[in-house]
């Protein structure tokens, strides 16, 4: 398989586990954003593959290749860090082509001054030329060649730090959260780009984030890490709909999913503080039920709730409440114009599909819903 | 209206204005007593024949600087001392960075190597001196018993015409390396680790090609203070010289301030003295001033 292949890769830094067997497959020209709260071992994973961390066992292949004992500049990757990593020396142009002069020139030919007068460099220097000036055109740099770093905006730099990584045409990208240093609006913006920029480029790309709707609305994939762990990998609507694991469910979503404690007794009857609410699970015992806030809906009958406080959203409205009973937060994602269908204040009732419910077992894992009672929505 | 409004306005900003006076009364009047005035006195003094207890002074113009052209001891003086800088500043700001290189690169005992360069800068340079004649002495010196354990027969270092200028060189080496060091230890942690790994990605394989292309351009700055600030305090270089040889033997180890001390404290010729204090003074600002002006726009990137 072309692309990136990651099998059962671990890594300890002193006494912490940081990555703890990790395998995943990035196909070739596919996208896949690793996504997970900081400190779980994404941007370990992500260094690792570059091959500027070394793991401590697994193995890591690459368009074919294993480059498990390999220096990153043999590895055929690029990489964009998350502070951009440009020379602050060298001029727009020099930084692109730092990738290409670094390969395709002798270290006598780079040399300052009397590199230019070494044989045969002409050919490559053109070469470079030409493959500079097509990357930074690429990306809108062209009347910036001959500026600094430090002359550049944010959103300019960040250009810059692309050129760089696609000017060499490697077989794989990766990404160290590029787009966290940029102001709320360029970010929505360069993410499209970074999106157009891999599509053309067609390779392999892993794409470190912990901003969740980047990774839900840029990637073919999403890798949901914690811990040191993969969770799961999914594509995106998959991932947001049909979580394998709570932590899963309760990351990906924002506000975040409703979890409710429950228990389900030996025939599988799932309750929630004594309640049934019409869904039968496989297995028994202490249950969570989650369900999306805008999968909730206010009913005259059902899920007992106090309501708290409502937020404006523009598009929607979040009310928030608390179980009646056992107190727990609530939030229910409405349309502005239901906002008449909530009471005054103070007791309603709540109801949600069944087939939108998603049950976990006590050790987090999703638990098959087994059947269902006859009426598609929670009976009280 | 208008006037009745801007009155008090501007009470407030005489009263500000005296308020700021009074606030930098203390540190402007100490940059004028210590600094100032006796910078001034000692340029108006080079322009006179004044001698210390004598009853008064003349105004001479430029005859002491001409006696300075015609001075052998000061040309002998300017020579020894251009040599020296040209010695002890290469030397300690290329070896303070290789050892500073060679610390960041360890991994052990970095607090330990930091500690033992910088010894010699917060030691006593007249003691330091003592210990150096010690062991540079022609027979009882360890070093020379070294060299004649090996079949060589050192040289008298500081009683040579020869080796005396080579000999102080070296003590100030080992007088500012350590102090280079520290600079150049605090330049190396302000670079950032990104910067490194990107390279290593782009292809930088050896660390030769990463210096060049990371650590050397990004010590710039620290690079250039560095080298000024090592370069004024060569050319200041004294203590060795007072303690050790007196510029001796037969003005091999002269230089400009021990020059000037002789002058104004064993000759009492105040006013030659001021003299030679100037082109000290003139030679120390072009050398910051070519830096600055003529390296900054190279080195600093924002």
């Amino acid at each position: 398989m072309q692309g990136i292949a990651i099998d059962r890769l671990a890594k300890r830094f002193g006494g912490t586990t940081v990555l703890r067997g990790i395998s995943l497959e990035v196909a070739a020209g596919e996208f896949l954003a690793l996504v997970g709260p900081s400190g779980c071992g994404k941007s370990t994973l992500l260094r690792s593959i570059a091959g500027i961390e070394h793991a401590d066992s697994g193995t890591i292949r690459i368009g074919g290749q294993d480059v498990t004992g390999l220096r990153p500049s043999q590895r055929d990757v690029a990489m964009v860090f998350q502070s951009y990593a440009l020379y602050p020396h060298l001029t727009v142009e020099e930084n692109i082509a730092v990738p290409l002069a670094m390969r395709r020139l002798s270290a006598m030919q780079r040399l300052p001054l009397i590199g230019g007068w070494m044989p045969g460099p002409a050919t490559a220097r053109d070469s470079i030329t030409h493959d500079v000036r097509q990357a930074a055109n690429a990306l809108g740099l062209g009347n910036l060649l001959s500026r600094r770093p430090g002359q550049l905006s944010g959103g300019q730099r960040q250009r810059v730090a692309l050129a760089r990584a696609i000017v060499r045409r490697p077989a794989a990208f990766l990404m160290d959260e590029p787009l966290s240093n940029l102001d709320a609006s360029l970010r929505v913006q360069t993410r499209r780009e970074i999106v157009a920029i891999h599509r053309a480029a067609g390779v392999a790309t892993v794409y470190v984030t912990h901003d969740q709707s980047e990774a839900l609305t840029m990637a073919d994939r999403v890798a949901v890490m914690q811990a040191g762990e993969i969770l799961q990998v999914a594509p995106p609507a998959e991932i947001y709909a049909d979580p394998q694991d709570l932590r899963v469910a309760t990351f990906i979503g924002s506000p975040r999913i409703n979890t409710l404690p429950a228990e389900a007794d030996a025939e599988g009857v799932l309750r929630v503080a004594g309640q049934a609410v019409g869904l039968r699970v496989a297995g028994s015992g202490a249950m969570t039920l989650a369900i999306r806030p805008e999968d909730l809906q206010p009913a005259g009958t059902g899920i007992p709730a106090r309501m708290e406080t409502v937020e404006f959203l523009g598009e929607s409205l979040l009310v928030h409440l608390r179980h009646a009973t056992t107190g727990t937060p609530l939030v229910l994602r409405l349309a502005p114009e239901d906002r008449e269908t909530l009471p005054p204040q103070g007791e309603l009732s709540l109801r949600f599909p069944v087939d939108r419910a998603l049950v976990f077992g006590a050790d987090g894992k999703r638990a098959a819903v087994r059947s269902m009672a006859p009426e598609a929505v929670l009976v009280g | 209206m208008s006037a009745s409004l801007a009155f008090p306005a501007r009470r407030r900003t005489t009263g500000e204005a005296l308020a700021g006076w009074m606030l930098t009364a203390p540190a402007a009047l100490a940059y004028a007593l210590m600094l100032l005035l006796p910078t001034l006195a000692t340029i108006a003094l080079a322009f006179t024949d004044y001698e210390l207890g004598a009853d008064g002074l003349a105004w001479i113009g430029l005859d002491n600087f001409a006696e300075l052209l015609r001075d052998r001891g000061f040309a002998i003086a300017l020579r020894n001392t251009i040599l020296y800088v040209a010695l002890v500043a290469p030397l300690s700001v290329l070896g303070g960075l290789a050892l500073a290189l060679l610390i960041e690169t360890g991994t052990r005992g970095r607090a330990f190597f930091r500690a033992v360069f910088f010894l010699p800068v917060v030691s006593l340079p007249v003691a330091m001196a003592a210990a150096w004649q010690y062991l540079l002495h022609p027979t009882i010196g360890p070093l020379n018993a070294a060299l004649r354990g090996i079949g060589i027969e050192g040289p008298a270092w500081l009683s040579s015409s020869d080796t005396v200028l080579l000999s102080l060189a070296a003590i100030g080496v080992w007088e500012n390396i350590g102090f280079n060091l520290v600079l150049f230890l605090a330049g190396l942690t302000a670079i950032p680790r990104e910067l490194y790994a990107a390279a290593e990605v782009d292809g930088a394989t050896s660390g030769w090609e990463r210096f060049r292309l990371v650590t050397w351009p990004l010590l710039g700055p620290t690079t250039l203070f560095v080298v000024t600030i090592t370069m004024t305090r060569a050319v200041r270089v004294f203590d060795s010289v007072a303690v050790l040889t007196q510029g001796g033997p037969n003005k091999a180890s002269e230089v400009l301030l021990y020059a000037m001390y002789e002058e104004g404290f064993t000759y009492f010729r105040l006013g030659y003295s001021a003299a030679i204090t100037l082109v000290f003074l003139a030679i120390v600002l072009a050398l910051v001033w070519l830096q600055t002006k003529v390296l900054e726009k190279r080195v600093h990137y924002a």
